[in-house]
């Protein structure tokens, strides 16, 4: 019993800066500023539908890359030696503790019109390339930013499949495509799941990353509730009600990616 | 197949540390603007000493991580400790509140908590100031659900026999607690507590809502320096950190991979 | 004896002297500084980005000096727009001593009763204060605020990229051939303000139609523009980003210092010209020592300072004194009174023209195709409806498996 009065101060907490709060936002959506019950805020939302359809479009790219991308990595590196297998988790981590506004920063200077990468192309008469300023910066700075975070929770159910399996399979007549199909990944779904979560979820919520690589024209919702708040139109109400939209979005998506697997949250630690 | 696996880890490693490579390089720079090399010069890293706005910022970055991954451990261990005491219906609802701060988007954390603090002020005449006291409330409340993730699993791994054979053995319950269970979790609790230093000294969104006039952390500043362009002294201090990071990790791997060398020798042994 | 130890005093006294850590400025009365020396207090300032000397290029660093001659600390913060500035007070939640709006915001904000009134006894150094910056529009009785720097805007571009024929007017920022090549101001009052200059309207719009017209100018304009900025235009324009740009005056001159191909026009209809200026907000805990700061502030040399490092107009005449002629005759920072005569101020707009130009600002930066307002609610309601199907789907698949399992049972049974 008293080791259960334990977990008091956490509820306590939970209660004011958790709940409160969220309980605010719907206060404050559903509100005007003298009090009065309200849902024009709400309806003002779908006004702002391009940058809504823009923010998910942009954030599932960049998820699916991501995805693309770190899923052969985390096969990759689950294969090797423990010993090597650290090292490169230790590789993939250490960019992860520098500052992500500094290094969305230093790609505005490799992309730039004058950047090192056209700087470079030039010496073969290519380009220039347009690439800053465009919605496929922001993509590429999204998945810069949050590759780590699929990568590892991949990698963590990955190292739980023996080599036996894949052997097996292959034993009984699968080709590659069969391994793949059939037992990576199915076998890494809770993995998937996880990351695809700890992925969309920041990007589609971003505020930096568009307006430093997209160039201020490709608002994104961050941005919309960025503006509410703390920049040019000053709304509260409006900045909880998108917040509260997005909010909504963001536990939809969730449910849906949880009936494919793991509930539990496969990796978010470690 | 190995050549191709290979090329690829490769390419992705570039692709990681492309932009940190050019923080590095730039740091290194004779001129402020970003972009054209005019030489090699340290002066950055001299000038890095005498900013007092940067060292100041990395001061309250420090201070507030130290305090507020303290307090989430803390809080959290015990947290942990009750919610495994639970039945299954509550414990399920605290975990799925658990997770909720992880899962909603950091920008929704940072107004909720700013109409938070605002809404006290303004309604209730709770006067917390905008600064070091909202930053720290709010980088113990993002901190808490990592340690509690991390410090579960290990008290589902305690073998609860454990506790009850140190109380046979004379210990009365407190010292049952402190001297066998803490113990035993312990290596969830400095897990929860390292990943809650981390993320409190690299957050940026819910800092950028919650601080204010008193104190800004460094990514904060940092912000504001994007937005015209950003000293070559910040180049110069996030080398210095890359380097830190570096050789922390560095030692870490070598030393667990002497302890897992050590580990197979000794089954080696018991094996013969 | 005697010779050698005056000639080590004398050394002494130039490495003194010469040694920049002890640069004292001069006040005009060190006295009134030392009144809280010792007593430990410290005040909150937010100012623009990069709009103080701090010490770089040789300059004062003004917050140090004032701390070691005041012994007040100096919180010191910055903000890029006066609406995130605005937001920031509003909010309630920072509580800052002295803030640098610019006018129209000066204004807003003495309606809502944000600023606390100067107490003149505090700040003898307000006389330098030039007479044409007196009863301004924005504070009519000088009770609120004190002038700390002014300026116009104008259009700053690449000589080598821009031909001499199409500059003149702010037509420049619509002009096709420079496509990919502008930036934009990233705050609605200064951007509606050209737009609405260009078309012939006040730069303070009287109506709504006014505003709606300016605001399908700048959704037209954004296919032209490379992207919308604030201060990134230094990097961008001294880089060769951008080409074309409309900035503050002041701000030209920095630019140039470091790419020489940069030119500078203010177009002939006439622009904007703004002041900015120190309040103090209410709810400042330490409203003398913020008045101190503002005394400090307006000391001809630390203003000189702080123009220096700006290069921004002075309203502080003696700080305009202090000046060279080369200065004083640039027509960049001080222009003719022809070109002031065309010039506007902002003022503050009603609350519903506000309102209206802010949502109109968001939606030129949010679209570029058009969405049914039902879009959202009916993607949501897919959403929801994918979900319980799937739900659905696999409870049937469990119970399928469940029958599968029990008739196998059964048949084992029965075998």
């Amino acid at each position: 019993m008293r080791q259960k009065a334990a977990a008091a101060p956490y509820i306590l907490w939970m209660i004011i800066f958790i709940l409160v709060p969220l309980a605010l936002v719907v206060m404050y959506a559903v509100t005007t500023p003298d009090g009065q019950f309200t849902i024009s805020y709400i309806s003002q939302v779908g006004e702002y539908a391009p940058v809504l359809v823009r923010s998910v479009w942009l954030a599932f790219v960049a998820t699916v890359i991501c995805l693309v991308l770190a899923f052969p990595l985390a096969f990759i590196i689950s294969r090797r030696s423990s010993n090597s297998q650290r090292t490169m988790i230790m590789l993939v981590m250490l960019p992860m503790w520098m500052n992500f506004l500094l290094c969305t920063y230093a790609w505005m200077t490799i992309l730039e019109k004058n950047g090192l990468i056209n700087r470079f192309l030039a010496n073969f008469g290519i380009g220039p390339l347009e690439m800053i300023n465009t919605q496929g910066a922001v993509v590429l700075g999204m998945v810069y930013n949050y590759l780590p975070f699929m990568l590892l929770p991949i990698y963590s159910v990955m190292t739980k499949i023996s080599n036996s399996v894949i052997e097996a399979a292959q034993d009984l007549g699968a080709n590659w495509v069969g391994v793949l199909g059939k037992v990576l990944i199915p076998l890494s779904i809770p993995g998937i799941s996880t990351g695809v979560i700890m992925v969309f979820v920041p990007s589609v919520s971003t505020f930096v990353i568009s307006r430093m690589l997209g160039g201020g024209g490709n608002l994104l919702i961050g941005d919309l509730i960025d503006l509410q708040f703390l920049g040019n139109a000053y709304n509260p109400n409006l900045g909880a009600a998108i917040s509260l939209v997005l909010m909504v979005l963001i536990l939809l998506c969730m449910s849906i990616t949880n009936q494919f697997g793991g509930e539990d949250m496969e990796g978010v630690i470690k | 197949m190995k050549w191709l696996s290979k090329t690829y880890v490769g390419l992705l490693t570039a692709f990681l540390y492309a932009p940190i490579l050019v923080l590095i390089v730039f740091s290194f720079n004779q001129s402020k603007t970003r972009g054209a090399w005019t030489g090699f010069s340290t002066r950055w890293y001299e000038k890095l000493f005498t900013n007092e706005i940067i060292l100041q910022s990395l001061g309250n970055t420090l201070i507030v991580a130290v305090i507020s991954s303290i307090f989430a451990t803390i809080i959290g261990t015990m947290a942990a400790i009750g919610i495994s005491k639970m039945k299954r219906f509550s414990r399920n609802m605290m975990m799925n509140v658990t997770y909720l701060p992880i899962i909603n988007p950091e920008i929704v954390t940072g107004v909720s908590l700013m109409l938070l603090f605002v809404y006290a002020k303004q309604k209730l005449g709770i006067g917390v100031e905008f600064g070091f006291i909202t930053l720290v409330l709010a980088h113990i409340t993002f901190n808490l659900p990592y340690v509690i993730l991390n410090v579960m699993p290990k008290l589902r791994q305690l073998d609860s026999h454990i506790y009850e054979a140190a109380q046979d053995l004379g210990c009365d319950r407190m010292q049952a607690f402190f001297k066998v269970v803490i113990p035993e979790i312990m290596p969830g609790i400095v897990a929860g507590f390292l990943m809650a230093f981390t993320y409190s000294l690299d957050d940026f969104i819910i800092s950028y809502f919650v601080s204010g006039a008193t104190s800004q952390t460094l990514p904060v500043t940092i912000f504001s320096m994007t937005r015209r362009r950003v000293s070559p002294e910040i180049n110069a201090l996030s080398t210095i950190i890359f380097l830190v990071v570096l050789s922390v990790l560095l030692i870490v791997n070598i030393y667990e991979g002497r302890k897992e060398r050590q580990m197979a020798k000794l089954k080696v042994r018991e094996r013969r | 004896m005697k010779k050698l130890l005056s000639l080590v005093l004398f050394v002494l006294a130039c490495l003194y002297l010469a040694a920049p850590v002890f640069a004292q400025v001069e006040v005009d009365d060190p006295e009134y500084y030392t009144k809280f020396q010792g007593q430990n207090r410290s005040i909150n300032v937010h100012n623009w980005g990069d709009y103080i000397s701090d010490g770089s290029d040789e300059g004062m660093d003004v917050i140090k000096e004032f701390e070691e001659l005041t012994g007040i600390k100096v919180n010191y913060t910055t903000f890029a727009t006066n609406e995130e500035l605005y937001a920031r007070l509003k909010g309630g939640g920072a509580l800052y001593d002295v803030v640098i709006p610019s006018d129209y915001m000066i204004a807003r904000m003495i309606n809502e009763g944000m600023l606390e009134k100067l107490n003149y006894e505090n700040i003898p150094n307000a006389h330098y204060t030039m007479e044409s910056f007196l009863n301004a529009q924005y504070d009519p009785t000088n009770e609120y605020s004190l002038p700390f720097m002014w300026g116009t805007v104008g259009i700053i571009y690449n000589t080598e990229v821009v031909d001499e024929e199409d500059l003149g007017s702010w037509d420049l920022l619509w002009n096709e051939k420079y496509m990919g090549e502008i930036l934009m101001f990233n705050n609605p009052r200064d951007a509606f303000a050209i737009a609405l200059n260009r078309l012939g309207y006040p730069m303070n719009p009287e109506n709504k139609e006014q505003i709606r017209e300016a605001a399908e100018d700048l959704k037209d304009q954004k296919l032209l523009v490379q992207a919308y900025v604030m201060d990134e235009i230094f990097d961008k324009m001294i880089g060769n980003e951008a080409a074309i740009a409309p900035y503050y005056a002041g701000d030209y001159l920095l630019i140039l210092e470091d790419n020489p191909n940069i030119g500078f026009f203010t177009p002939e209809t006439g622009t904007n010209r703004f002041v900015d200026a120190m309040v103090i907000p209410k709810g400042a805990k330490e409203k003398e020592c913020a008045e101190m700061f503002l005394n400090f502030m307006m000391e001809p040399e630390v203003a000189l300072a702080n123009m220096e490092y700006i290069a921004y107009s002075t309203p502080n005449q003696g700080t305009y004194d202090l000046l060279d002629e080369e200065t004083k005759e640039n027509e960049v920072l001080y222009p003719s009174q022809e070109l002031l005569d065309k010039t506007e101020f902002f003022v503050e707009l009603p609350t519903e023209l506000n309102l209206y130009m802010d949502q109109m600002w968001t939606e030129i930066l949010s679209t570029d195709e058009q969405y049914s307002k039902w879009l959202i609610p009916i993607v949501m309601i897919l959403a929801i409806v994918a979900s319980i199907t799937i739900n659905l789907l696999r409870a049937y698949r469990k119970r399928k498996e469940k029958d599968y399992l029990q008739t196998m049972d059964q048949l084992r049974k029965q075998l």
